[in-house]
């Protein structure tokens, strides 16, 4: 019994954090409520709460209007796709940083991630004339190879600051008791270093999902996920409250359940070095 | 440790990734390096490939181009006031006992799976909008005038958009910092009856300067280039334009390619230095 | 058995392979951009009327709000990219387009029951150059006053069919009621270049202002400019909504809609919105009239149709004649009508529509929209001579860069931010720089 806690005390902290908490996810909830509304009801003065007549019919209003399902896939595939790729070829890197560090590491990691300020669209005509001279403009291909460049400097500053921290006296260990490379990596680094990777990426899903300058400039059709999908919703004429919170709550739906279900890997990893 | 073999290896590991962000930031920086020294204008059909440093002395000279970067730095900064401070507050409030912590945390951190132009789209209509927004009632329900945040208040605006996007990742980090002091340290301060303020302020927050640090460093390079919270709110009017979105105005707006072009240069040179200097303290921090 | 099951079973599926290479061969996918606006989902909604007609041509809809779709179409004609086979475009874009040959003339190959001379003269002129013309409309519109007729009668005032700027502003005092959420007047203060700056310069040019002076000097700095933004600002003051200067076209809609405007000055096609008892509570009393003007010879009603055009990068212009054909012709207007009733027809473009009987019946609105068209004159816009054609924008490719920085100086005026003298000043100073580096 190290420290006392009362009963008391425990309800205050869970008041206060439970009010805390709802209030800063309000806004979601409150998209989540209006979205079941009729238009009408959306901007009824004085705001109804829960008892409205719950209707589905701005779900299926914004079903019928635009392809749904092709921007889930698409953005499904691009967070995925830009995510694995940079994955791959950040893992290495990270960990040669890591473990191999020489005189210039430091310097190459602070470039790279300066590589992220580069504003979007300073580049966006270069970009356009380079993806129609490859005639990859509207293509998934060309949405993961960007999205990937994007993000690569954030995965391996996070891959890298997480590798740090595995222990070398283990490695150590393990080539006393005679184990070779191959082993050495598949036995003893891989475990320890997995969650650092999946919460890795996890947090480059989520960025790769909301990245809303290039997804919306370089995609038309074929390769346009949600970020252009929630588009055509904002602000046509009319009342649209009721449908723009159903729109917004399918597109940001798969990422948010996602997010929830793997808070705990995202938590874990997520500390780009900031603890000792 | 390291032998020259290891090293080799590591090189050839690095390599990869070294090469495709040369070819990210050198293929198309290079491209709009050459347009910023051209007089390109699409909508004219004028493409001059050398006009010297016209573009740039008119996007230093031009009047709005201080004001942009005045603008820029006080979003960020006011993003970044908020985050870390309610970022501080949220992380020890989390850290308290209490009941259903998991779904106080999931409740916390759902901001930040929202889309930026969702969130913007939400808050403008929803709430900030004068006629049907929340706020709006709230304000008549404790008999006060609506107002009309986004156009009275609209850099805080934004700012509170976005802050409340990146409330969550402060926290989170700042949390699993919190977490990571040991209670011993706590204790003995307890015992020694410091009071909770200035255990707070002598032992918390240095524990937790390397987070905050860290956080600063990663939000400044997301925060410097905002722009669908400004493009859906208020496209740049009441001032909240920021250099980010000059420049878009130049590119997109005007159709002056070689003017923006000149300004995202400028743009990348100023956020360089911002970033270098950042990375400065941060590296310093990092280091050990 | 079994085997030739799955023989049959083979066979039939290569057979639907076949078929459907086949078709996919012949058919052509027609991509077009267009806004969210009410008739153009319409048209989305339509869709399969044109698919019954035309079974070899797909359609994909790239439906985006009016920003983003300007963002994309501009981008992608400017370097060719060739994403889409139709775009919606303005009255304003389509002469700057065309004269750069980025847009495929329409005076041959549409199909034989478009009628080309049924178009409105105001509106086909503004979109053609050297007499083709480069794209068809799909929905015209001036603007005028709309206003609620039992507010009117209330405060004891008759509106005129040819109101004053005075009148409007005293009407619009005697129509404010605070107290019951009743703004007299609703006016355009969201900033944009088709925003508040369009609203703005039309109005401006009733009151003898104009952009520019004969040699392409700004005139922002003018006395008459002064008058046009110091009524504005002080009307609104007086009258208007609490949110004006976040007020766009669509937040002015719901508001009046709501029963929350005595009065609103916008674009005609308005009219059928507000009239529509499904979605606004004051339908049954609206009344119209001509936009305002100061007696000095020139109203404040503006000229626009949103139109439908072909990039030269289209690699299926004939498919895209036929979509055009469909969407713009005689035959789409009845289709509206047998589904969703005449008032919903997509109003001015065609002179036949304003002959028939059936949608005059249908559409109290529609002689106002007609003469408010007819008197817009973009060639001659202003009191004092310009060298520019456009009446609520200056036809040259710099007008939307510079329009939306001057509506924002505007806007922020409205939200108090700064004076009437300081936001022209402003301006004067941002479009004198804007024209130095365009080389005027």
């Amino acid at each position: 019994m190290a420290r006392a806690i009362t009963t008391r005390k425990k309800i205050m902290w869970t008041a206060l954090s439970w009010g805390i908490g709802l209030l800063i996810f309000f806004p979601i909830l409150w998209t989540f409520l209006t979205s079941f509304k009729s238009e009408a009801t959306a901007i009824a003065d004085p705001p109804v709460w829960f008892l409205f007549d719950w209707t589905t019919v701005n779900y299926t209003d914004v079903l019928e209007r635009s392809n749904y399902p092709l921007a889930l896939t698409n953005s499904i595939i691009i967070a995925l796709g830009s995510t694995l790729l940079g994955i791959i070829i950040a893992v290495p890197a990270a960990w040669a940083m890591a473990f191999v560090p020489g005189k210039r590491t430091k310097d190459v990691l602070l470039w790279m991630l300066s590589t992220k300020m580069l504003p979007a669209v300073g580049v966006l005509y270069p970009l356009v004339l380079i993806a129609k001279y490859f005639g990859i403009l509207d293509s998934r291909i060309l949405m993961v190879v960007i999205l990937m460049l994007i993000n690569l400097p954030i995965i391996v500053w996070m891959l890298y600051t997480y590798f740090r921290e595995i222990p070398v006296d283990i490695l150590e260990a393990a080539r006393m008791d005679g184990a070779n490379l191959k082993s050495e990596i598949l036995y003893v680094l891989t475990p320890m270093a997995l969650p650092g990777i999946a919460s890795t990426i996890l947090l480059n899903i989520i960025l790769a999902w909301n990245e809303a300058f290039w997804t919306i400039l370089l995609t038309t059709v074929s390769a346009a996920p949600l970020t252009k999908f929630i588009a055509s919703f904002s602000a046509p004429e009319g009342l649209f409250y009721a449908k723009l919170s159903a729109a917004s709550m399918m597109a940001i739906a798969p990422i948010l359940i996602m997010g929830w279900f793997s808070q705990k890997q995202l938590v874990r990893g997520l500390t780009f070095g900031a603890v000792k | 440790m390291a032998t020259e073999h290891s090293k080799a290896a590591a090189r050839i590991m690095i390599a990869p990734a070294v090469f495709v962000l040369l070819v990210w930031m050198l293929v198309p920086l290079c491209m709009t390096l050459y347009f910023s020294f051209a007089d390109y204008r699409p909508l004219r059909a004028t493409f001059e490939p050398w006009i010297g440093f016209d573009n740039y002395v008119s996007f230093f000279t031009s009047s709005s181009f201080i004001s942009s970067v005045v603008t820029t730095l006080q979003m960020v900064g006011g993003i970044l006031c908020i985050t870390i401070v309610g970022g501080v507050l949220l992380a020890l409030l989390l850290d308290q006992p209490m009941f259903g912590q998991g779904i106080v945390r999931i409740l916390v951190i759902a901001p930040f799976f929202v889309m930026p132009t969702v969130s913007a789209l939400v808050w403008k209509n929803m709430f900030f909008n004068v006629d049907n927004g929340l706020f709006s009632y709230l304000y008549a329900a404790l008999g006060l005038q609506p107002y009309d945040f986004l156009s009275q208040a609209p850099l805080l605006s934004i700012i509170v958009i976005v802050a409340w996007q990146w409330l969550p990742f402060a926290t989170l980090i700042l949390l699993t910092a919190v977490q990571s002091l040991s209670s011993e340290q706590l204790e003995a301060a307890e015992m020694d009856g410091a009071p909770g303020l200035s255990r707070f302020w002598y032992i918390i927050l240095p524990h937790l300067s390397r987070a905050i640090t860290v956080v600063i460093l990663i939000q400044t390079i997301f925060l410097l280039s905002i722009f669908a919270e400004i493009f859906v709110t208020t496209n740049g009017a009441f001032g909240t334009r920021t250099l980010t979105y000059l420049v878009y105005q130049r590119v997109l707006e005007s159709q002056n390619i070689g003017l923006g072009s000149a300004g995202g240069i400028i743009a990348v040179i100023l956020a360089n230095i911002v970033a270098l200097f950042l990375m400065r303290i941060v590296g310093k921090n990092l280091d050990n | 058995m079994t085997k030739h099951f799955l023989l049959g079973t083979a066979g039939g599926l290569a057979l639907t392979v076949g078929l459907a290479s086949a078709a996919a061969a012949q058919s052509t996918t027609l991509t077009i951009a267009t806004v969210n606006n009410g008739d153009m989902v319409r048209m989305q909604g339509l869709t399969d009327d044109f698919s019954e007609q035309n079974p070899d041509i797909q359609l994909e809809w790239v439906t985006l709000e009016e920003n983003v779709l300007r963002q994309n179409v501009t981008t992608d004609i400017s370097t060719g990219g060739g994403q889409y086979d139709v775009i919606t475009i303005g009255t304003y874009e389509v002469p700057i387009w065309a004269q750069n040959d980025w847009l495929v003339s329409l005076s041959d190959g549409m199909s034989e029951d478009w009628n080309e001379s049924d178009l409105l003269p105001a509106v086909a002129s503004g979109l053609s150059v050297d007499g083709e013309l480069y794209a068809a409309p799909f929905y015209g519109e001036s603007s005028m006053v709309m206003y609620r007729t039992d507010l009117m009668e209330e405060a004891g005032l008759e509106m005129p069919d040819a109101p004053t700027w005075e009148f409007i502003r005293e009407a619009a005092a005697a129509m404010t009621d605070r107290e019951n959420d009743i703004n007299g007047i609703c006016l355009r203060g969201k900033a944009g270049w088709g925003e508040n700056a369009a609203f703005l310069t039309a109005m401006a040019n009733s009151f003898g202002a104009r952009w520019f002076d004969e040699d392409w000097n700004a005139q922002f700095d003018s006395e008459a400019w002064s008058n046009t933004l110091n009524f504005y600002l002080d009307m609104m003051e007086e009258s208007g909504p609490a949110s004006a200067a976040n007020n766009g076209f669509n937040e002015n809609l719901t508001l009046f809609q709501q029963g929350k405007c005595g009065m609103w000055i916008d674009a005609t096609v308005a009219a059928s919105f507000v009239t529509n008892p499904d979605d606004s509570q004051v339908a049954d009393k609206v009344g119209f009239a001509l936009a305002p003007d100061n007696g000095l010879g020139k109203r404040s009603n503006w000229l626009w149709a949103w139109s439908l055009a072909i990039p030269s990068s289209s690699d299926n212009v004939d498919a895209a004649k036929t979509f055009i054909s469909w969407a713009t012709g005689q035959g789409y207007s009845e289709l509206v009508a047998e589904n969703e009733g005449w008032a919903n027809v997509p109003p001015g473009t065609r002179a036949s529509l304003y002959e028939n009987p059936e949608y005059l019946a249908a559409a109290p609105f529609a002689q106002m929209t007609l003469d408010s068209i007819n008197s817009a004159d973009p060639t001659n816009p202003t009191v004092d001579p310009v060298p520019y054609t456009g009446v609520q924008f200056v036809a040259i490719p710099e007008f939307q860069g510079i329009g939306t920085q001057v509506g924002q100086q505007f806007s922020a005026a409205l939200a108090g931010q700064q004076s009437a003298e300081e936001a022209l000043a402003a301006a004067q100073q941002l479009t004198t720089e804007e024209m130095e580096a365009a080389g005027y």
